[in-house]
């Protein structure tokens, strides 16, 4: 519900490191999101393509990552990813507690010239 | 223009390392935040459910039965400042945000409420979030702990479909547990879905509107942190 909040954001951070670098073109954003991180990648997607009527987005691509969700097994010592939201270790059946990857929602990089 | 003799090149396409989170700004007001309560003394604690799953009344119950009143609580609510007033009432000191259109609260609009706070002779701070099962697990809003709400009028269910607020709480209240049998609330499958879904959370069954089972809530917020 609150992509296009984020989205603002994505966007001001873009254009200030874009204006840094004295750029006046974005061509490519790319983002990560974690399948934890509470974000629709579809919805942003969305939010993206409303924003990216105007300059400079206008010829931005938003390319998006999503990171699966990778949590830790601390009787098996091991990583794993689990299949479902319940974060049981497929070797033990143990519940995790520690999630390793999957709340990221990053701006990677950015493409501009 | 290539600014040696003219000519039109096209324009150098380059790539900007950035790793910057999107919430970025929020985590550092968040922080700010932590950082402003702890040297107020305050213990806090962000409160998060669905609408209406009895906050508001668990909080009025607070109010009356923590053993150092006053407690204070920031409330977000899209429109109205009735919740506020309620909490007011019942002896608590309480700033509402009225979000407008947001649908959660973010750590600049806390840091903005504080600021109308007396805090002093306080030791308890909450801030009862926007009803959102969603959005407002992904704001730190500088709290030291969460506490998610699950009515039993909800449904068994709940905790697994919106897994991410369970996954982020610290303890979960299931409420209205004086209405459980008339709603046929089946309490071992609700149970078994939280213990699966937030196996880190402290686990507490009552009823905030009769005050059954509300001593065992105090003495978790009332004891360390972690």
């Amino acid at each position: 519900m609150h992509e296009l909040a984020l989205l603002q954001e994505l966007c001001a951070l873009a254009s200030h490191a874009a204006a840094e670098q004295g750029a006046s073109h974005i061509h490519r954003l790319e983002l990560r999101v974690g399948a934890l991180a509470g974000v629709d990648p579809q919805a942003l997607r969305q939010a993206f393509a409303v924003v990216a009527t105007t300059p400079p987005w206008q010829e931005a691509e938003l390319r998006l990552e999503v990171v699966p969700t990778r949590c830790f097994c601390s009787h098996c010592v091991q990583p794993f990813q689990p299949s479902d939201v319940i974060h049981a270790c497929p070797r033990c059946g143990a519940l995790s507690r520690q999630v390793l990857e999957g709340r990221e929602l990053e701006l990677v990089a950015l493409e501009v010239s | 223009m290539c600014g040696q003799c003219g000519c039109v090149q096209p324009p150098t396409v380059q790539r900007l390392e950035l790793h910057q989170g999107l919430l970025s700004r929020n985590n550092n007001q968040a922080e700010h935040n932590r950082a402003h309560f702890r040297a107020h003394g305050l213990r806090t604690l962000n409160l998060l459910s669905a609408p209406g799953s009895g906050k508001t009344t668990l909080l009025e119950q607070l109010a009356r039965r923590w053993p150092r009143p006053p407690i204070g609580v920031i409330v977000g609510d899209l429109a109205t400042d009735n919740d506020a007033r309620r909490l007011q009432a019942s002896g608590a000191r309480a700033v509402q945000i009225r979000t407008g259109d947001l649908c959660h609260l973010d750590a600049a609009l806390v840091d903005q409420a504080f600021a109308q706070l007396d805090c002093r002779g306080m030791d308890l701070l909450v801030i009862e979030n926007v009803g959102n099962l969603v959005c407002p697990a992904a704001f730190d809003l500088g709290e030291e702990r969460r506490l998610a709400v699950l009515s039993v009028t909800e449904g068994e269910d709940k905790p697994l479909k919106y897994p991410a607020l369970f996954k982020s709480a610290d303890a979960v209240v299931i409420n209205k547990s004086d209405l459980a049998d008339a709603v046929a609330f089946d309490r071992h499958t609700a149970i078994a879905n939280l213990r699966a879904i937030a196996p880190q959370a402290e686990l507490f069954e009552l009823s905030a509107r009769s005050g059954s089972g509300l001593d065992a809530l105090i003495q978790w917020l009332d004891g360390p942190s972690s």
